[in-house]
């Protein structure tokens, strides 16, 4: 028979220390239904058509799993091919219109987030692109579970400064249109930098061209589990706290692959990845901050952090790594701050500001994430915020992003509620000089030299 | 397929009894108990074949948790294999 203490330590991390799977995405092509020269109702409806017939049965089936192995999974989700490569010659118009005929597949599929809405415009912009991009904030506005994504720069292709300084638009103009909901619509969105194209997590997730037909791709969770057991060696050095965390995460991501496998045997859709993510909730007990305050810097944001974050995003991919057939996506520890109530402790307390939240997103995934920033600041620092992260992921080789949400008349210290796994935030105080006539030169940032690498 | 029933609260008389009776009337065959009272807390664990449930299995999960929810007692049921998985290479 099973061991009693193993027995006993899997129940207590999913009741006490918030273990769940955090999302079943299933990546749905959308490259057989596209465009052409057809109008927006007929490709509306034939996206609407392959998505609920894709994913008919993802919901129950998520919802099965989870009763039968006791496994909390928390959304199911679906992402598809970025739509820039799918809507053809339509206008502005014509994508708010496929994004409204995406809402409606969600709201018959019943998952709760649909990503996809997305374009990759890393060197230059197309027609469509261009398209898509002055759609996203009327889009994001007149729907609810949809997501979007654009990614600005690659460490191959250099930094696109005209598009970041569109999505920096686009970001003040979400946050306008959407200001009586909390700003809600700059949560379902987020600028890349090294896009992955298979990532299950939202706001990011789309279905990349390189992937099959179909895939099941499985993010999990687990920022209390790591912090319980991080706490109970308190006296361990760093190589033995590394250790400690390597066998948390292999537990944790090994759940992970059974999930994985088991949906995609009972959907008859190929298994893709494991992201091997520390995300964060709201619910107490789930902070990645805490993991690292566990680890022994007094406040998240001390000096000592970045050393920790990096050790322990380190760790959970060694460990995760050998648990699972298939990693992919983001798999980094996530540092959000509405989403993660020892990060929110840290900024209310001053020991956690914008600019170390930057240095910390040198060592991990994904990087500026769910930060609410003063309702005026200028659209031209919000490009610069963006294309300093952009650069941050172009130089480094890694995947970087940036969700931030002007909150309208808000000022700094201020609260922004957004309910939910989006949590709430206080306003955070955002470099007051200006990065105006930098953004605004436009052009490309050239790629890094070490992109020479054939 | 097996499965493990995991039984814990505060102790009093009959737990395994009116544990095991709900597994016999619902087709579930009782294959191994570990069990321990510490201080005045239960603990017991159960591996139980659900090939032959007379109900389906996610029906038999809720049957088991409302029979804890009755006695003031947290009842988890769960396939097997997500314990092979987390802790058997």
């Amino acid at each position: 028979m099973l061991n009693t203490s193993d027995i006993l330590e899997t129940i207590q991390m999913i009741r006490q220390d918030c273990l769940d799977v955090r999302t079943i995405t299933m990546g749905i092509s959308l490259l057989d239904v596209a465009g052409g020269a057809d109008s927006a109702g007929c490709i509306s409806n034939r996206i609407y058509d392959k998505i609920t017939q894709k994913a008919e049965h993802l919901v129950a089936t998520g919802e099965q799993i989870e009763k039968e192995y006791g496994i909390p999974i928390i959304h199911k989700r679906v992402s598809v091919t970025p739509l820039s490569l799918v809507g053809g010659s339509l206008d502005q118009d014509g994508y708010v219109e496929i994004a409204k005929a995406m809402q409606r597949a969600a709201d018959t599929t019943g998952v709760n987030f649909i990503g996809g809405f997305s374009t990759l415009v890393h060197k230059g912009i197309a027609r469509g692109d261009a398209a898509l991009m002055e759609a996203i904030p009327e889009a994001l506005a007149s729907t609810h579970n949809v997501c979007s994504s654009v990614n600005v720069g690659t460490t191959r292709a250099g930094i696109n400064m005209d598009a970041v300084n569109i999505c920096g638009n686009i970001i003040k103009q979400l946050a306008v249109l959407t200001e009586k909901q909390d700003c809600i619509g700059c949560a379902k969105f987020v600028v890349f930098s090294n896009v992955p194209e298979d990532n299950p997590f939202m706001a990011g997730a789309f279905h990349g061209v390189g992937e099959p037909e179909c895939v099941i791709n499985v993010g999990v969770s687990g920022p209390g589990v790591v912090r319980n057991a991080v706490e109970k060696h308190p006296d361990a050095d760093l190589s033995q706290l590394a250790d400690v965390i390597k066998k948390t995460a292999f537990k944790v991501t090994r759940m992970g692959q059974l999930v994985a496998t088991e949906a995609s045997k009972r959907l008859q859709v190929p298994f893709g990845i494991v992201d091997l993510s520390l995300a964060p909730t709201p619910a107490v007990g789930d902070s990645v901050a805490h993991i690292l305050e566990g680890m022994g810097v007094e406040r998240c944001g001390a000096p000592g952090t970045t050393a920790a974050l990096a050790m322990l995003n380190d760790a959970v991919k060694k460990g995760g790594a050998m648990a699972s057939s298939h990693v992919g996506g983001l798999s980094g520890a996530f540092i959000p701050i509405s989403e993660d109530q020892g990060m929110i402790d840290a900024v209310n307390c001053g020991a956690l500001s914008l600019e170390k939240l930057e240095a910390m997103t040198c060592v991990c995934s994904v990087g500026l994430d769910m930060i609410v920033i003063p309702g005026d600041i200028p659209v031209t620092t919000i490009a610069g915020i963006i294309a300093d992260e952009a650069a941050i992921g172009m130089i480094n080789n890694k995947t970087t992003a940036v969700r931030l949400i002007p909150a309208i008349g808000k000022k700094v210290g201020d609260m922004v509620e957004f309910g939910g796994l989006l949590g709430y935030a206080p306003v955070m105080a955002v470099n007051s000089f200006s990065s105006k006539k930098f953004v605004l030169r436009g052009g490309r940032i050239p790629a890094p030299i070490h992109s020479l690498r054939n | 397929m097996k499965a493990v029933v995991t039984v814990t609260g505060k102790d009093n008389v009959g737990i395994i009894a009116k544990v095991s009776v709900a597994c016999a009337e619902k087709g579930a065959n009782i294959l191994d108990i570990a069990q321990s009272v510490l201080g005045d807390y239960f603990a017991m664990i159960m591996l139980v074949d659900v090939n032959y449930l007379d109900i389906p299995f996610v029906d038999f999960v809720d049957v088991l948790t409302a029979l804890g929810n009755q006695h003031n007692l947290r009842i988890d049921t769960m396939h097997e294999d997500i314990f092979n998985s987390m802790h058997r290479i």
